[in-house]
């Protein structure tokens, strides 16, 4: 017998669901462990499940709905959207997650909901956060969401691996939207286009699941069909209380064939922003220190987690404890949970004490459809992943994109600040 | 199946992601495509939408349709009358979406299209023919992958899988 070629972990996932012996390049049909849709797109899903003749959920209990981007909805026409969602989940047994419960691919990752060697489709592109739990996770439209839906099916073309190697120590005060920011910039908008990559490399270690999130959230910037971490430590301690499934990590094979290998020095590195208007447009943030700012967004699915939060609240802290004046400081935790724990640990009593505005989990300020809309000219420096012109609901606002910690020291200082300066 | 298009090619330029085609703040406000056309990359051009003639085609440079997987993008510029969309290279997500509504999706060299210039194109069963009228050039196109080009040919997924399902 032919020993099995040596296959990547995008390689090994999708044989198992499609069956076959899929190769880079192969078309394949493949059965999904989850799908999942939002208040954005699942209208659209509706839609064309009924125009497909769609009647019943494949398995109701692989179907979830998240109230997420129009949370709480500001007009009527969002209220309808998410009465629609609502009404379709309660028809079909889909599971809902209602407005305030937080970001989808925040929701399913937190519950538990998300195991080593899935297929996971949603209609977001951020879906492609769910790969640093060792899943294939990828974003799709409406269309193949509600195909899914009656099916349980998605075709993929099996996608070319980038390997991503992080090596050398980590400098204090590097975070990892940092590092996420320099490997999408020096990837480009499309250099990862139709590729997945998979992370890892010596100093792999040295980031928490919290923060390999970031990584596989921002790959899509650079247009990856995924972004996987392979499971370790980490991943089980992130897993265990959250979920009681047993585990099936996937580890790519030795010798499996990679399209290319991008090596990331963390001890080269320092903070890192991307200016107006492309999350590519990458530069160390000593090119721009003092350029006012009169916005700060701490919040999203790159930039809404606890330790993120915490990262913010100690450089505010450090830096006389209030928000300067003339700055608005949004805060959007990514999720309830995320809610939960920051008000239980105080930190939101004193992000708020220093001026903070704290708004609803969800998608909020970052693509202007619920929360803060920056003011004409305005520069924002935000945590979130997208800065394209007009992200946040003004064409002549600027946006520029950083670390919690590079936020939270422009919001004490009313400018771009390094934060490894502050204290 | 075979597809003949003669158009006017409306050039734009590298990276158009999604919410530049139409903005997430309009999405929010309706779904209705024959509303949202009005506002057709009113990011990059506040008079695209108000010059787009039915029977235009969209020219782009690299990566077009980064950025957000809605499927919206897709379905405006159809509205629009827009039938294909010509790019050095496309994301992959705004690729999908195109091919699963009948917007054709075509990946060949735009670079010596000019804004105006009168372009055919002609599709067989994912293979395409792109002809610039104006310099008399053809232009090498992608053909579209096979499983793709059945979708397209069925008019895109809802008939698709009303006709086939997704079989394995």
């Amino acid at each position: 017998m032919t020993p099995a070629r040596p296959k990547t972990i995008s390689e090994k996932i999708l044989s198992t669901k499609s069956g076959t012996d899929a190769c880079a390049g192969d078309i394949v049909v493949c059965d999904v462990d989850l799908v999942i849709g939002t208040d954005a797109s699942a209208p659209m899903s509706i839609a064309y499940f009924e125009k497909m003749g769609g009647h019943k959920l494949f398995d109701p209990a692989r179907v979830v709905f998240a109230l997420d981007h129009y949370a709480p909805p500001s007009t009527p026409k969002t209220a309808a959207f998410h009465d629609q969602v609502r009404a379709f989940a309660r028809r079909t047994d889909a599971r809902l997650h209602e407005a305030g419960e937080g970001i989808s691919h925040q929701i399913v990752a937190e519950q538990g909901h998300v195991l080593p060697g899935d297929l996971v489709i949603g209609a977001d592109s951020h879906t492609v956060t769910c790969g640093a739990l060792n899943a294939f996770a990828t974003g799709v439209g409406s269309s193949d969401l509600a195909a899914a839906m009656i099916t349980g099916r998605v075709w993929l073309r099996v996608p070319e691996t980038i390997e991503v190697v992080l090596t050398g120590a980590r400098p204090r005060g590097v975070a990892a939207k940092d590092v996420a920011l320099a490997l999408v910039g020096e990837l480009g908008a499309d250099g990862a286009n139709y590729q997945t990559l998979e992370i890892g490399g010596p100093s792999v270690s040295a980031f928490t699941l919290e923060e390999r999130f970031v990584f596989s959230n921002l790959a899509v910037e650079s247009g990856a069909k995924a972004a996987i971490f392979a499971a370790d430590n980490a991943l089980d301690s992130y897993l265990t209380g959250r979920t009681t499934e047993k585990r099936a990590p996937v580890l790519a094979d030795q010798g499996a064939t990679y399209a290319r290998t991008v090596t990331i020095d963390l001890s080269a590195l320092g903070p890192r922003v991307a200016i107006p208007h492309s999350p590519n447009d990458v530069v160390p943030i000593e090119q721009i220190i003092g350029t006012p700012v009169q916005m700060v967004f701490l919040g999203t699915c790159t930039g809404g987690r606890v330790p993120d939060f915490h990262e913010a609240l100690d450089v505010l802290e450090r830096s006389g404890g209030r928000v300067s004046p003339g700055v608005q400081l949004i805060v959007t935790p990514a999720s309830r949970e995320v809610l939960l724990r920051l008000i239980e640990d105080g930190t939101l009593a004193k992000l708020t004490a220093m001026g903070a505005v704290i708004t609803t989990p969800g998608c909020g300020a970052c693509c202007g459809t619920s929360g803060a809309i920056p003011g004409d000219g305005m520069t924002v420096l935000s945590t979130a992943n997208r800065n394209f012109k007009a992200r946040m609901g003004n064409a002549s606002a600027s946006i520029y994109l950083a670390s919690p910690a590079a936020c939270a020291a422009a919001a004490a200082t009313g400018s771009i600040t390094d934060p490894r300066t502050i204290g | 199946m075979a597809i003949s298009l003669r158009g006017r090619a409306r050039v734009l330029g590298d990276d158009i992601n999604t919410d530049y085609i139409i903005a997430s703040t309009r999405k929010r406000d309706t779904l209705d495509e024959q509303v949202l056309k009005r506002y057709l990359l009113e990011t990059v051009d506040p008079n695209f939408a108000a010059s787009v003639q039915p029977g235009d085609l969209i020219v782009a440079g690299r990566n077009f349709g980064c950025g957000s997987a809605m499927e919206v993008a897709a379905t405006v510029i159809l509205a629009a009358g827009i039938k294909a969309v010509l790019a050095e290279s496309f994301n992959r997500t705004f690729y999908r979406n195109a091919v699963n509504n009948g917007l054709i999706p075509i990946e060949c060299d735009t670079n010596a299209i000019d804004e105006s210039h009168r372009l055919s194109i002609e599709v067989t069963d994912g293979q395409i023919t792109v002809r610039d009228l104006n310099s008399g050039r053809f232009l090498p196109a992608h053909r579209i992958p096979p499983l793709m080009a059945e979708i397209l040919d069925a008019g895109g997924l809802v008939q698709f899988v009303r006709e086939h399902g997704l079989p394995k």
